[in-house]
């Protein structure tokens, strides 16, 4: 790994997106737990940028961070939630098994791509930077996808429609 | 940076979000960190994208954050439901399915 400006900064990207991402499931308030996802985000839509992205980074923050943390933080406040229990109080063998699974699933995965790629893919491809434009997705995504694109409105019709249907006063 | 850092980068964000679903017992937070291992899916396909030189990547992404947010949607006014009938969203005391 070579130290220059790039790599600092996708390092840096990544540290944040790790400690936030910790930061989330260890904080009790479920307020604190969903600004920190929201760093969480923002620091992963940096690493899109650097991974020559722009398109999907900037639909990141507006549909992540913008639109879906809204719609948390707004529940989160109507059902005026109290902190869960501390972390110690309630530290049984379940809690403890859970995060050796958790670990183990890291490794096994992590094994298995570090040595399906080893060596491999050591710079990005060249044509990585026109390809994450607005435009060029947009292209594709109104020619080759057109179909797809249409049909995803549907998914988002529906759920507007079930959200308003479950979350009425008199639901039966 | 070459591909393995951006692969071992996604897998520990999801083991964090595995690890959060398992631990945490308010819904809400559950939630959440579901939307953080969609997160780090992402994350894969984007990177596998900019390295393959490959667009349909993106387009997935794409598609599958227009499906997080209809999932966000639905989620939200199940546990808002949820909270209207038990008024509680701790997932130990939410246990009718159980047997």
């Amino acid at each position: 790994m070579i130290w220059n400006a790039e790599n600092i900064i996708t390092l840096s990207f990544a540290i944040l997106a790790l400690g936030s991402a910790i930061m989330m499931i260890t904080r009790r308030n479920p307020i604190t737990s969903a600004l920190y996802l929201i760093v969480n985000f923002f620091s992963i839509s940096g690493v899109y940028l650097m991974l020559r992205s722009q398109f999907v980074a900037i639909i990141q923050i507006l549909v992540y961070a913008g639109a879906i943390m809204v719609l948390f933080l707004f529940v989160i406040m109507l059902l005026n939630l109290s902190g869960e229990k501390k972390m110690m109080e309630t530290f049984s063998y379940k809690k403890i098994s859970a995060i050796i699974l958790g670990l183990m699933l890291f490794a096994s995965l992590g094994i298995t791509a570090f040595f399906a790629f080893f060596g491999k893919y050591k710079t990005m491809n060249p044509n990585a930077e026109i390809m994450g434009t607005i435009q060029s997705v947009g292209k594709e995504l109104y020619t080759t996808y057109s179909f797809p694109f249409e049909l995803v409105s549907f998914v988002l019709l529906a759920a507007i429609v079930g959200a308003i249907v479950l979350a009425q006063k008199k639901f039966e | 940076m070459e591909l393995n850092f951006y692969l071992i980068l996604a897998l520990l964000l999801f083991s964090i979000g595995v690890i959060g679903v398992l631990t945490r017992r308010n819904a809400i937070v559950v939630f959440m960190c579901i939307e953080l291992m969609l997160n780090s899916v992402n994350l894969v396909f984007v990177s596998f994208s900019s390295f393959l030189g490959n667009l349909n990547g993106q387009i997935f992404v794409f598609f599958i954050m227009t499906v997080a947010a209809a999932e966000a949607a639905i989620g939200l006014a199940i546990i808002i439901a949820l909270y209207r009938n038990k008024s509680t969203i701790n997932l130990d005391e939410i246990n009718i399915l159980k047997w």
